[in-house]
């Protein structure tokens, strides 16, 4: 007994060590890009085609000029498990792993959540569809680039009160869920400004698969809409029981909507669907040329295809991931340096326009956008189908 | 006169109450559905608990897990096969699983201390949710549609699907098979036996393995058509989705009275409706919560539940 | 060896102990992966204590730890996030209601402080019950605990639902060290007190125990507000590891993890849970990291290695662990400078050593 115990210590020593000994070959020209995404849990089928439009990022330019000096861009990509209180230990693994910029994460709950490991690290991070406001506020360390939920709630909000033409609105968020408790609050205060009302704002906890009460709440108090923009396997839930009991009034989302998974669930139901987006393939040539080459891409890659959820549908989520990178590889250029503060500085002036538009970081570290694409679903054949690109009305 | 009078505003009184129930019944009509449909389903896995600590004196926590992955098993074997094929292996391999849990994680610990078992059936789950993490890829996965079930229909203005109409029935007739399996037949009455007093029916000769294997079969087999009855509902399956709905059956088996049959289903039933007329409440942050809270209160105030046998060794 | 040469020893030992975590920071920078999982370990080490008081020394079963780890996490974060921050923080609730700043050491005590005081209302309530029951009754307050914790109409104490952050943390490791270390010692000195031995008289026969005139029911209900305590303490301490605090990721599932990393330490051995804390912190979040990235020797591809590889390994060891080895790593031993010294005598003078008790902390 003793003895195992002693050997044991022994390796777990012998193992330590180890690992601080082999700290990274200096001679090797290798640059670290940390991955902060969900490959599993209920934002799982979401983060991993975010970590796709990286990866395809990674192999369309997989190299980048130090002072002069090629550096090869390693990704070290890790899985959060879409669980907050895992965030911290999983960013402190990016930090150990030297990493120099970190992308990700795709929830804003858990970009929230490992947002002070990493500054208090000082390493700069790059959120890449993470919408809600508290990411970067009050964190220099924090950008994104995608937009807002102050923006994109009333966006949404115009949208029901002009172009579905709601008055009474129901809204469905995730307790505890930064992302979707923000949006709905955003939301809210838009449309009754418009003149709206809210018949109920109800949060389901997280993990909960009967959503036929909440479903009938709204039936109840006679709403003309359905506002969840909640993560995408609840939200297939909700889809195929509104389906089930005849919701009789259309479904509205955010971003995290965009997706093959909703495409599947809401194929063959009876249902209305409207959500905002940060992409459409077919917007103008940049866009296409994008979705051409991602779509090879996946379909040369049959692992790759499996984790996009068997398909080779673009989700925005990938392109904005794939924008990312190359915002991370300017920072790197305009610092000459694989410094993490250096890079921190340098992304303040990155201008960079990408298959999502135009990034130029404002004073909070975030991206001023103008338009939103709202997208619905053909529930015949699961094909998204445009709507229209829509700016917020003052 | 008075008579009269006083029957008429009985009769009154009464009407008024009547009316005012069957106004709450029309409002609520979609609630009280959803709770009968999710109400049944628990109770065929609360069977299974309420079997299991009856004869072991052994919350058995793997078996909302167990619960989980016969949809999952259910899922994978209706990708290579037709359903009327994969139903009935799904609950061949289901309780083929409960079986070996009980020999692997259970037998070898039965002279051990009861928390020792207890241990054992935490990390059980803990293995089962795991393996089902690795296996799935950590995404969910859509339960098969079963035609028939899956259908929509209108009852009273509320729309639901089939299932929810289907399940109540069978879950009765599934019990009463149950309870007649247990009063008539040799292993019933061994099931008995053992329930009673562990020790004294080992001396009379039952051999002890064989009931508590087929205790194990039961219960997962009841779990197994429970979890094709609830993913026809919610069709999601996750490595957690069966931790919620164990526990909350478990907290049904108590409160009908641990080891009573007919207890667990009522209790099953009160549980579900009560727990669907919460969120239309609007009480929606509270309702599992409130599962908790009716566990605690029946714990403290009536430890032996709606019907369970007095004699108990909680207190 | 007399009383006051071991003190002297441990105080040493101590002292190297604090000196070498000095140099080792040092060394290998504060956001090495050693010292990350330095700081976590040590953590997790006093909570699987505190579950170890209950469960080894006083036989009371209960699955209750994450919820009065939630509350002295909570009280912590409420207590010291800065007043600037407060309106980003608390953005739905207009700042929050609650204006009190407290020192970090006060924070972390209160929050011991609020977890004790829930523990004592809800012994109150539960501790007449026996074992799996108990435990599902704790198991149940915990849920309450958390849904309450995540009420809206309390968002102005709680934040709602939502997290909370921008509280201070700790940047050495060794400020978790001397705060584990401080309530290790007590918890030490109170197990080989005479409250530890009606503890223990509890855990072996509680009839035989009454019968020797203990007090049941205040003697458990003394146990289960101490050890809440530290679960309170304890629960601060990881919000100031993690930065953040959500009500939603302390679930039942945090105190089955715990509860696990007590049984391979060896129920009813505190340095068994110290040691098990460091090797599953480090194993889970460094070691066995490897198992869930897939690997190639060659053109092979390495079967099994990919995501969800690591928990099935470590849920097999576990189930090995409960089903052949219950004793765990330590059994009811405890591992102390006494115990080493009388073994390195015993060797020479071939007498058996029995150890018990008294030591420091590993």
């Amino acid at each position: 007994m003793k003895k195992l115990f002693s050997l044991i210590l022994i390796c777990a020593l012998a193992l330590s060590f180890a690992s601080c000994g082999g700290g990274g070959n200096k001679d090797e020209k290798v640059i670290y890009i940390g991955v902060n995404e969900p490959a599993t849990g209920e934002s799982g089928a979401g983060g991993k085609q975010e970590t796709l439009g990286i990866q395809y990022a990674n192999t369309v330019a997989p190299t980048v000029t130090i002072n002069g000096e090629e550096y090869q861009v390693k990704l070290v990509i890790v899985d959060n498990e879409t669980d907050t209180a895992k965030c911290p230990s999983v960013a402190q693994s990016l930090v150990s792993a030297n990493c120099c910029v970190v992308l990700g994460a795709y929830g804003s709950a858990l970009s929230i959540a490992a947002g002070p490991t990493f500054e208090a690290a000082g390493i700069p991070c790059i959120g890449i569809s993470c919408t809600n406001p508290q990411v970067t506020l009050g964190n220099s360390y924090y950008f994104r680039i995608c937009f807002l939920d102050t923006f994109q709630g009333k966006v949404l909000a115009d949208y029901a009160y002009e172009t579905l033409g709601a008055r009474n609105i129901y809204c469905l968020a995730e307790l505890g869920d930064d992302y979707s408790v923000g949006l709905v609050n955003y939301f809210c205060e838009e449309f009754k400004k418009l003149g709206g009302n809210i018949t109920a704002s109800e949060t389901y906890p997280l993990g909960t698969s009967d959503f036929s009460s909440y479903i009938a709440n709204a039936k109840k108090a006679n709403s003309d809409c359905f506002f969840a923009p909640i993560n995408i396997e609840p939200a297939a839930l909700v889809i195929e029981q509104s389906n089930a009991q005849g919701l009789g009034m259309p479904l509205l989302a955010g971003d995290t909507w965009d997706s093959n998974v909703i495409a599947t669930a809401a194929t063959g139901t009876n249902l209305e669907i409207a959500f905002s987006t940060f992409f459409y393939s077919g917007a103008n040539d940049k866009t296409k040329e994008f979705t051409k080459g991602f779509q090879d891409w996946l379909k040369a890659n049959p692992d790759k295809l499996t984790d996009n959820g068997g398909n080779d549908a673009v989700a925005a989520v990938s392109p904005l991931g794939y924008d990312s990178y190359f915002v991370a590889l300017e920072a790197i250029k305009l610092a000459n340096s694989a410094d993490p503060k250096a890079i921190n500085d340098a992304l303040w002036n990155v201008k960079y326009t990408g298959v999502t538009g135009e990034v130029a970081f404002d004073t909070n570290g975030d991206v001023d956008k103008d338009a939103i694409f709202m997208v619905g679903i053909d529930t015949a054949t699961g094909a998204f189908k445009f709507i229209t690109e829509q700016g917020a009305v003052d | 006169m008075k008579t009269v009078l006083t029957a008429f505003i009985g009769n009154a009184c009464f009407c008024s109450i009547f009316q005012s129930l069957a106004a709450f019944f029309r409002a609520n009509l979609p609630y009280i559905l959803a709770g009968i449909s999710v109400g049944g389903q628990y109770a065929l896995i609360a069977i299974g608990y309420t079997m299991v600590y009856g004869i072991l004196r052994l919350v058995n926590f793997a078996h909302g897990d167990v619960f989980m992955t016969a949809g999952l098993i259910c899922f994978y074997l209706s990708l290579v096969m037709p359903l009327y094929i994969s139903l009935p292996l799904t609950a061949a391999f289901t309780v083929l699983l409960g079986f070996t849990i009980e020999k692997v994680a259970y037998k070898p610990l039965r002279d051990a201390p009861r928390t020792s078992a207890m241990i054992s059936a935490l990390g059980m789950s803990y293995l089962i949710q795991n393996l089902a993490l690795y296996v799935t890829g950590g995404l969910s996965k859509q339960y098969p549609q079963i035609p028939f079930i899956s259908r929509s229909v209108t009852i009273a203005g509320a729309t639901t699907k089939m299932v929810t109409i289907i399940t109540p029935p069978l879950v009765i007739a599934l019990v009463a098979a149950l309870v007649v399996l247990i009063k008539y037949t040799k292993i019933g009455m061994a099931m008995r036996s053992v329930a009673d007093d562990f020790d004294t029916s080992r001396l009379m000769g039952i051999k002890i393995d064989q009931v508590i294997s087929m205790t194990f079969i039961i219960g997962t087999f009841l779990a197994s058509i429970g979890s094709m009855l609830y993913f026809t509902n919610y069709t999601a399956i996750v490595p957690t989705s069966g931790a919620m709905p164990g526990l909350k059956a478990f907290v049904a088996a108590v409160f009908g009275g641990i080891g009573s049959i007919p207890g667990a289903v009522i209790g099953a039933f009160i549980i579900g409706i009560s727990e669907n007329i919460i969120k239309g409440l609007g009480w929606t942050t509270f309702s599992d919560a409130f599962t908790f809270a009716l566990l605690i209160m029946v714990l403290i105030f009536m430890p032996s539940g709606l019907f369970g046998e007095k004699k108990t060794d909680k207190v | 060896m007399d009383k006051k040469k071991q003190i002297i020893i441990s105080l040493v030992l101590i002292i190297a102990l604090f000196a070498g975590l000095w140099i080792l920071e040092r060394m290998v920078g504060t956001n090495s992966m050693l010292i990350v999982v330095l700081k976590k370990a040590v953590i997790y080490a006093l909570l699987v204590a505190s579950i170890n008081l209950l469960q080894g020394f006083s036989g009371l079963f209960s699955l209750g730890e994450a919820g009065f780890m939630l509350l002295g996490a909570y009280t912590y974060a409420i207590f010291t996030i800065p007043e600037a921050v407060k309106g980003n923080v608390y953005q739905y609730y207009n700042g929050g209601i609650i204006h009190v700043n407290l020192p970090v050491w006060m924070a972390l005590i209160l929050g011991g402080l609020v977890a004790a005081f829930f523990a004592f209302l809800i012994g109150f309530v539960v501790l007449k019950l026996k074992s799996d029951y108990l435990a599902i009754a704790t198991l149940g307050f915990a849920e309450i605990i958390r849904a309450v914790f995540q009420w809206d109409a309390l968002g102005g104490i709680t934040n709602g639902s939502n997290i909370l952050r921008s509280f201070p943390g700790f940047k050495s490791v060794l400020y978790p060290f001397a705060v584990v270390g401080l309530c290790m010692t007590a918890m030490m000195l109170l197990i080989n007190s005479s409250y530890g031995r009606a503890y223990k008289a509890i855990r072996d026969d509680e009839i035989a125990a009454e019968a020797m005139g203990i007090n049941l029911f205040k003697t458990k209900l003394q146990a289960f507000v101490i050890s809440s305590f530290f679960a309170g303490i304890g629960g601060g301490l990881l919000a100031m590891y993690q930065l953040t605090v959500k009500a939603s990721t302390f679930t039942s599932g945090l105190s089955d993890e715990l509860l696990l990393i007590a049984v391979i330490g060896g129920i009813g051995s505190m340095t068994g849970s110290v040691i098990a804390s460091f090797l599953y912190v480090a194993a889970n979040e460094w070691w066995l990291r490897f198992l869930d990235q897939p690997a190639f020797i060659g053109t092979f591809q390495v079967p099994l290695l990919r995501s969800g590889f690591r928990k099935v390994v470590f849920s097999v060891i576990i189930m090995l662990i409960v089903l052949f080895y219950h004793q765990g790593l330590m059994g009811t031993r405890e591992f102390s400078i006494a115990g080493i010294f009388e073994k390195l005598m015993g060797l020479r003078k071939k007498k058996k050593a029995k150890v018990s008790g008294g030591g420091t902390e590993k």
